[in-house]
């Protein structure tokens, strides 16, 4: 091994899997390489093969998985693709550490964390028991987790997600690696424990010196760790070069939609709330289209495209496979509307109004006679919609935002508070009121595999609201009204005859949207409607939604965890932080000027694909994690977290007061964060 | 942990109640009456020796006290007189205990002795013949009925081939060993004579294969089940990843998760050997439980029916608090959620 060389040389890796269908290339000639102390990332969507680079690897694949001859990823010289099994194990957990998405799934429930932290250890032979327990309890003080002696010995259960993703680290880094593969290591985690995470990646990077090969399917996650990044699509890597710049000026055209399908925190959102969304979805990696495999989708193509382009030099340091750009074509912004300023929501009478609306769920008791301990989901929260409002509702996990949208549709009855709809109270309502009020209420489900009933034709899906709430005479004009919903929805007409596993997760949400729509419903509620799509599927699901709502005059409540989202969609935005309402204001003022340091470090927790406008940024740091909402913390409930908490927000629980017509927050020290 | 101990405990006390008087309750409502199946039909027909029959046995008095009567006598370890044998039920029951809970015994020790390992080795080498062996032995163990298994089994190995020895379970040229624990094996251990020892070994190796032969093939076949989830999970991947060798990832990872829910299918198990072997031992003429049940049901001798089955209620109890203590020792997520 020659110093020059690099830490990680991967070149033309191609990775098959072997089913039943025939063998399908998962990853399809990549090559990189990842220096000493880097950090690089790969960037794509699911299916684009980063995970399955990031396997191969380590060869950690499933057994129906096979790498190609003439793959070579070496490693200090040596080459990975040829070790035998018992060479390759010595280098897991070793020199080269992994890391997962999950650290829920990726940690053994029944097995105590220092069995899990000091096996690896152990299983390398370099230390003693008592040494690498020693050593196992001052990473995990490294890796932020208090009272290390004391965690070591419990379970993973005990641990929330964040402290998990924690001891998973502190298991790669056991054996002081020299390359960290982290795969999504922050999907699964809240905003703010995201920040908490890459910061640490971050941190460890700079410390131990140990390259990091980041994978992520989120442009602002890969920018704020990286300082090179690979773009792949559909197996192959389509562009290469250093973070900044690419980011700054893509010259692939499917990292220029990845760009612009994502809405930014850092810039408003065009008048017409439109995301730049490329039609399609990814090729079939069983056969990919011949020339290059972007063509179908590419608003640039050209006819060269018919051939099939090499990852050629388009710049320093920088290599696109891309005929438009070697010929010295820009890829140009996305026009955007003018910015007109925005209609405000119709003063008057709200279309839905929630009081103080309460909904506690009680735990079993300790003992017989013990006090019952409760869980406080929603604690006194008061919101408005207008009609034809859209209002976002964000909070991280825990915050209650998913508890409202199942009270507002009285799939559970609130403990107290008033939620009224018209001149009816939803809160106190009988079956025999409720049941016509179904229609009027709709919802959107966030997993659009599990709310389609997997036996039922979307015809039939589509029909049976509008047959049970009797809006069409007879199966004619059923079917006449199923194709146009289909159609405003984006899908043809001829959708109504297949089943809903023909249909991509995209898809699925379209049928999902037009099944709330069949019954013409005055109020849409949308919990977390787009979460598990990809990229460019949310930004086409976003169009539709926005598209939707100005033709159709829809009242939308759109709870998401995702700020950047919910700003592009809403016109007012409610933050929810352990059941109560933290601050509200319109989309507009929300960002200008946000009043609650919660807000703001939601703002400022959210990474965004900009590597210069990252650095500019302010960047508050929450600690530690949320508490339980089985206890919540006296007075102000962010308190525990708060930047600028002093004495007196443990004693009184600020009011959601008013400090400019619309915008309220509850804090002692609104905007001095 | 404790708190979870002393709430299951309380539990399996209000539940012992309800089996007796679950018990009681039926038998009394069966059809079928005890007098007739005692006296005959000579003496059944005279309606003085009747009457004194039922002022003898309490079957003259109202049912509430007949149940308080069984309640008390239970507490004081009187389970009443059979009708049949003449004898406490309680010695009857203790006379025949032994020979059933060393069978069942060697049963299940013989079900999770072979039936885990090949379960294991059946999930890691999956569709090699191993798997296909596994799964034979599974099927025709839960679907081979016992009548059959055992005749089959006698033919061959005691009439056919002559290498087994035939029904009971000591020769009668060989002297029991004294009674310590009424377990032959143990008793003849104890008192070093191991020419007993051998023979009532070889005794019990036909009556427990046949009686294992059913919960032999469903611990392989769960077994099996959950390591092929276990082998799904993403820790393992994190423990390949870690660098351990795939012996540590099966012994150290897979099995703790994967012998789950393969104990309370074993709890289960045994609870089923103990009380069901009424066709194994009459075939194979076991003076156990299960034939000391099957007479008491002909002579319809209500005292011994009663016993037994609190019997069979008893072992299911304890084998059940026994099972759901373990799962809390071996899956720490469940003390904490259920005490919760």
């Amino acid at each position: 091994m020659t110093d020059s060389a690099p830490l990680l040389e991967v070149r033309n890796l191609r990775t098959e899997f072997l089913t039943d269908a025939g063998p399908v290339r998962a990853v399809d000639g990549v090559s990189f390489e990842v220096e000493a102390g880097a950090t690089v990332g790969i960037v794509g969507e699911s299916g684009s093969g980063k995970s399955v680079t990031a396997l191969s690897i380590l060869r950690l694949l499933a057994e129906n998985a096979r790498i190609g001859d003439g793959s070579r990823i070496a490693f200090r010289g040596r080459d990975l693709a040829t070790l035998d099994e018992d060479e390759i194990r010595r280098l897991r957990g070793g020199e080269i550490a992994m890391i997962f998405q999950d650290p829920l799934t990726s940690l053994n429930p029944v097995l105590r964390i220092s069995k899990q932290l000091v096996e690896g250890m152990l299983a390398h032979g370099r230390q003693s028991q008592a040494e690498a327990l020693r050593h196992g309890i001052d990473l995990l003080a490294r890796m932020g987790i208090n009272a290390p002696e004391r965690a070591v010995s419990g379970y993973p259960h005990e641990f929330s997600g964040g402290m998990r993703q924690r001891v998973m680290l502190a298991m790669g880094f056991a054996n002081n690696p020299s390359l960290l593969i982290a795969d999504e290591p922050t999907t699964a985690l809240d905003v703010t424990i995201q920040a908490q995470i890459l910061d640490l990646l971050k941190t460890l990077n700079r410390e131990f010196g140990t390259a990091v090969l980041l994978i992520s399917h989120d442009l602002g996650v890969i920018a704020n760790v990286c300082e090179r990044v690979l773009v792949m699509y559909a197996g192959e890597v389509v562009e290469e070069g250093p973070a900044e710049a690419l980011l700054a000026e893509p010259r692939h055209p499917y990292t220029w939609a990845l760009l612009n399908a994502v809405p930014r925190l850092d810039q408003e959102p065009p008048a017409d709330k439109r995301l730049t969304a490329i039609e399609g979805a990814p090729p079939d990696p069983s056969e990919p289209p011949s020339g290059c495999r972007f063509r179908p989708r590419c608003p640039f193509a050209v006819e060269r495209c018919g051939e099939h382009p090499d990852l050629l030099p388009v710049a320093e340091g920088r290599k696109a496979r891309c005929w438009v750009t070697q010929a010295g074509e820009r890829l140009l912004k996305p026009s955007t509307a003018a910015a007109v300023s925005a209609p405000a929501a119709e003063a008057g009478q709200p279309m839905l109004s929630l009081r103080n609306v309460v909904k506690h769920y009680p735990l079993r008791r300790d003992a017989l006679f013990s006090p019952r301990k409760v869980v406080h989901a929603v604690d006194g929260v008061d919101l408005d919609i207008g009609r034809g409002e859209t209002v976002g509702l964000v909070g991280e996990s825990g915050s209650g935002k998913s508890t409202i949208a199942r009270l507002i549709t009285r799939i559970q009855k609130p403990t107290a508070g008033s939620i009224r709809f018209g001149d009816i109270d939803l809160a106190t309502a009988d079956r025999s009121v409720l049941r016509p009020l179904r229609r009027r209420i709709q919802m959107i489900f966030q997993d659009p595999y599990a709310s389609l009933n997997p036996r039922m034709t979307v015809g039939q899906i589509l029909s049976e609201p509008l047959r049970f709430h009797r809006l069409v005479r007879g199966p004619e004009e059923a079917k006449a009204r199923v194709g146009e919903l289909l159609e405003m929805v984006g899908l043809s007409a001829r959708a109504a005859e297949r089943y809903p596993h023909e249909f991509s997760g995209g898809q699925r949400q379209r049928i999902g949207t037009a099944r709330a729509l069949a019954v013409e419903p005055e109020l849409i509620i949308a919990d977390e409607p787009i979460s598990a799509l990809d990229v460019n599927i949310r930004a086409q699901i976003i169009n539709l939604f926005v598209g939707l709502q100005q033709r159709l005059g829809l009242t939308f409540l759109f709870i998401a965890h995702d700020l950047a989202v919910v700003r592009q969609v809403s016109d007012r935005i409610v933050v929810l932080y352990l059941g109560k309402v933290m601050e509200v204001a319109t989309a507009r003022d929300l960002f200008a000027e946000p009043l609650h340091p919660y807000t703001r470090s939601l703002i400022s927790a959210a990474p965004i694909p900009d590597v210069a406008a990252e650095r500019k940024r302010e960047h508050i740091r929450l600690a530690g994690e949320p508490p339980s909402p089985v206890a919540p913390p006296s007075g102000c409930r962010f308190r525990t977290r708060c930047p600028v908490a002093q004495g007196i927000c443990a004693e009184i629980e600020p009011p959601l007061a008013e400090y400019r017509p619309g915008h309220r927050a509850a804090c002692h020290f609104s905007g001095q964060a | 942990m404790f708190r979870y101990l002393v709430m299951r405990v309380a539990g399996m006390a209000v539940m012992a109640l309800l089996a007796t008087l679950v018990v009681f309750l039926i038998a009394n409502q069966v059809p079928g009456d005890p007098v007739l199946a005692q006296l005959g039909d000579l003496a059944a027909s005279d309606p003085n020796m009747v009457a004194r029959y039922r002022a003898r046995w309490g079957l003259d008095r109202p049912l509430s006290e007949q149940y308080w009567i069984f309640l008390k006598g239970i507490f004081n370890g009187d389970l009443g007189v059979s009708i049949s044998t003449q004898r406490p039920v309680l010695d009857d029951i203790r006379q025949y205990a032994p020979a059933t809970v060393e069978l069942a015994t060697v049963a299940f020790l013989l079900s999770i002795a072979v039936g885990i390992p090949l379960g294991v080795l059946a999930a890691i080498r999956r569709d090699t013949w191993i798997d296909n062996l596994a799964r034979f032995i599974s099927l025709a163990g839960v679907s081979s009925p016992t009548f059959w298994l055992a005749f089959i089994m006698l033919a061959l190995f005691y009439g056919g081939l002559q290498i087994a020895p035939g029904p009971g379970r000591i020769d009668l040229s060989v002297i029991s060993p004294q009674t310590v624990t009424g377990l032959y094996l143990i008793d003849a251990a104890i008192a070093r004579d191991w020419e007993a020892w051998r023979n009532a070994a070889g005794h019990l190796v036909l009556p427990s294969i046949v009686l294992a032969s059913g919960t032999l093939g469903l611990i392989t076949r769960t077994t099996r089940a959950s390591m092929l989830e276990a082998m799904t999970q993403d820790y393992v991947r994190v423990a390949r990843a870690k660098g351990l060798r795939e012996r540590k990832i099966v012994i150290g990872h897979l099995l703790p998760n994967a012998l789950i829910p393969v104990v309370t299918l074993g709890g289960l198990a045994y609870a089923v050997l103990l009380t069901g072997a009424v066709m194994t031992e009459t075939i194979f003429s076991w003076p156990g439980l299960g034939r000391y049940t099957f007479r008491s049901a002909v002579a319809l001798d209500f005292p011994g029916i009663m016993g037994i089955t609190l019997v069979v209620a008893a072992v299911y109890l304890v084998i059940n608090l026994l099972t759901d203590l373990s799962y809390a020792l071996l899956d720490p997520r469940v003390a904490r959620e259920r005490a919760e």
